[in-house]
């Protein structure tokens, strides 16, 4: 009954974005009384919806394709012969998750991303702020910083090994050196890019040169820091692995390379998921805290 | 000079006080042999040369001329973002020394915070005055409900059209109580419709504030509809080239754009304008290239006639 008033009832005043799946599913649900609720509801988020359920089948779909190629041992030049097939690491993932060791590697994990990126962040967005207002402090550091940047941060792993006394702080180090420089660039970029009007209009409204760097240039700024941090937080995430994969013991980088020593194929690939999601997660939790400190960004 | 009072916020609350006190407060503007040279790679250039003019207090004066004539610089040199390189400046007898909220600026940028609210926007001068968290939105919600902006309080600028950004930062201006407000071309980025209607907001606003205000502009009839005073500038270097009283009786009403004394004071400022215009221009502009075109063309396809 509803399923038939709802799909009669939205494709003429939907537009071309309505999603044709979205009806039949969201009509089972729908309260027979106010078909009129839905169809608006539908309507504002229709495109969510319909990116929703492409994304969803475009996930499925690769899922099948890896249980495919991985069931019958394909051979495609790519050799699929030794690589786990979903349900394999279905397993490996039931075992792990009920296991500390896994979570103690996870944690091991979160950890040094937060120490490392949260170092990077407390250092990189003040220098980043100062440099942009002080020209002569920009002229001193930019230099140093343009050399050092472009080594990877890996290529720092040797050099950290000899710099800190334990295993843990050098990895921490290289997570930080990863992040350091996107955040302290965007930054950099972000006060270059603050219009100079604000700036003009805060002093003729009393503000002193303090005031204008707080209440002008910081918050101006934001969006760009928030660049950073996203960028950041990759790179500090990509670092991390390499640096657990070659000197670490625990974290889920050393979980993944260890599994490849140990041919415990399965592992690896739930290594990588669990790295992938972990990257997830902590670049949504950076745009989660963007939205709390830039609630304007949020209205437009 | 010195003696006049200042416009303070305690003697706005009190009603008695302002009603004794029906005089402008202060907001007397000198400039006197005001000259801006700066240097460039073909050595030292002047932008503004011999310039003094007054603005007394209450008085609603205009400065018009060709674009790069300098207009703004004499606006920025009395926002206090410039200092002359030989003259005074002084607003109330004291040389302007640097920028302060006892001079409220419009830009012709929108130059609200995007991450601030309305209201915020308009309690940015008191919280830098030290003005309580609570006063000053009580403040600024009475200055945006006088101003009829309260329903916008909690928008973001992003969200406003361009005459409301303008609007609330005359609005933010005016919270800090200026003795005199500064507008460099505020109309400019607004579409001609736009433009008329905030012309008359503002000839309103002032109409009730009698502060002094400077209000730049290339704009002929914003200038005669506005002010009290127009002062014509030369093109570069600039200076006074006239000085031009509005006898236009007051408040102004947008029909009075359509009267006689209007007209011909258009007439002749147009003038004095467009001299200054084509002297500006320099040798980009010939009687060729007035012409638009040395062919006449009759709606001929251009490629077969070539």
């Amino acid at each position: 009954m509803s399923r038939a008033i709802l799909s009669a009832a939205p494709p003429p005043d939907l537009g071309p974005a309505a999603p044709p799946p979205a009806a039949p599913g969201g009509g089972a649900a729908a309260p027979e009384a106010q078909p009129s609720a839905w169809t608006r509801r539908l309507r504002r988020h229709g495109g969510a919806i319909r990116a929703g359920l492409v994304g969803a089948a475009s996930i499925a779909l690769f899922v099948l394709a890896w249980h495919v190629v991985t069931e019958n041992r394909m051979n495609l030049y790519v050799r699929f012969g030794n690589v786990p097939s979903p349900s394999d690491v279905l397993a490996s993932a039931d075992a792990a998750l009920g296991s500390s060791q896994f979570l103690t590697h996870i944690l091991t994990s979160c950890r040094r991303i937060l120490y490392g990126f949260a170092l990077a962040a407390a250092l990189a967005i003040p220098l980043g702020l100062l440099m942009g207002r002080f020209k002569l402090l920009r002229e001193m550091i930019f230099p140093v910083s343009e050399v050092l940047r472009p080594i990877p941060a890996i290529a720092w792993v040797p050099m950290a090994i000899m710099l800190w006394p334990s295993n843990e702080e050098s990895i921490v180090f290289i997570t930080f050196l990863g992040s350091f420089f996107p955040i302290l660039l965007n930054t950099l970029h972000g006060m270059a890019t603050v219009d100079p009007v604000l700036g003009r209009a805060a002093r003729c409204l009393g503000a002193s040169e303090a005031a204008v760097f707080r209440e002008v240039y910081l918050p101006a700024t934001l969006p760009q820091i928030f660049t950073g941090l996203t960028v950041g937080m990759g790179v500090a995430w990509v670092s991390l692995i390499a640096a657990e994969m070659i000197s670490g013991q625990f974290g889920i980088g050393y979980f993944t390379w260890e599994a490849y020593s140990l041919v415990q194929y399965p592992d690896i690939v739930l290594g990588m998921i669990t790295i992938g999601l972990l990257g997830l997660a902590s670049s949504f939790a950076i745009r989660l805290l963007g939205r709390v400190l830039m609630p304007w960004s949020a209205a437009r | 000079m010195s003696a006049i009072p200042l416009f303070r916020r305690d003697e706005a609350k009190a009603p008695a006080a302002a009603a004794s006190a029906p005089k402008p407060k202060g907001g007397l503007v000198e400039v006197t042999d005001f000259r801006l040279r700066y240097d460039s790679a073909e050595g030292a250039v002047d932008a503004v040369t011999d310039v003094s003019l007054t603005i007394r207090p209450g008085e609603f004066v205009s400065i018009i001329g060709p674009s790069g004539c300098g207009k703004s610089t004499l606006l920025n040199a009395l926002a206090g973002f410039l200092k002359p390189t030989s003259g005074t400046v002084t607003v109330d007898g004291e040389p302007v020394k640097g920028p302060g909220a006892d001079r409220g600026v419009i830009f012709q940028q929108y130059s609200l915070f995007p991450w601030k609210t309305v209201r915020e926007n308009v309690e940015f001068g008191l919280k830098m005055r030290g003005v309580g968290r609570a006063e000053r939105a009580r403040a600024a919600r009475t200055l945006l409900g006088l101003a009829g902006l309260s329903a916008f309080e909690n928008h973001y600028p992003d969200r406003l059209s361009g005459g409301m950004k303008q609007r609330v930062g005359i609005v933010r201006a005016l919270a800090t109580g200026p003795r005199i407000l500064l507008l460099d071309e505020p109309f400019g980025a607004l579409d001609a419709q736009t433009r008329l209607i905030m012309q008359q907001i503002l000839t309103n606003m002032w109409q009730r504030l009698k502060i002094s205000v400077l209000f730049i502009t290339h704009d002929l009839d914003e200038a005669i509809f506005l002010s009290d005073r127009i002062y014509v500038m030369t093109s570069r270097p600039g200076t006074v080239k006239a000085e031009i009283a509005v006898p236009l009786p007051r408040p102004r009403e947008p029909a009075m754009t359509m009267s006689s004394e209007f007209l011909a004071l258009r007439r002749g400022l147009m003038s004095l304008i467009r001299e200054e215009s084509l002297k500006a221009m320099g040798g980009e502009i010939s009687e060729e290239a007035l012409q638009g075109l040395a062919i006449n063309l009759d709606g001929q396809d251009i490629p077969r006639v070539l």
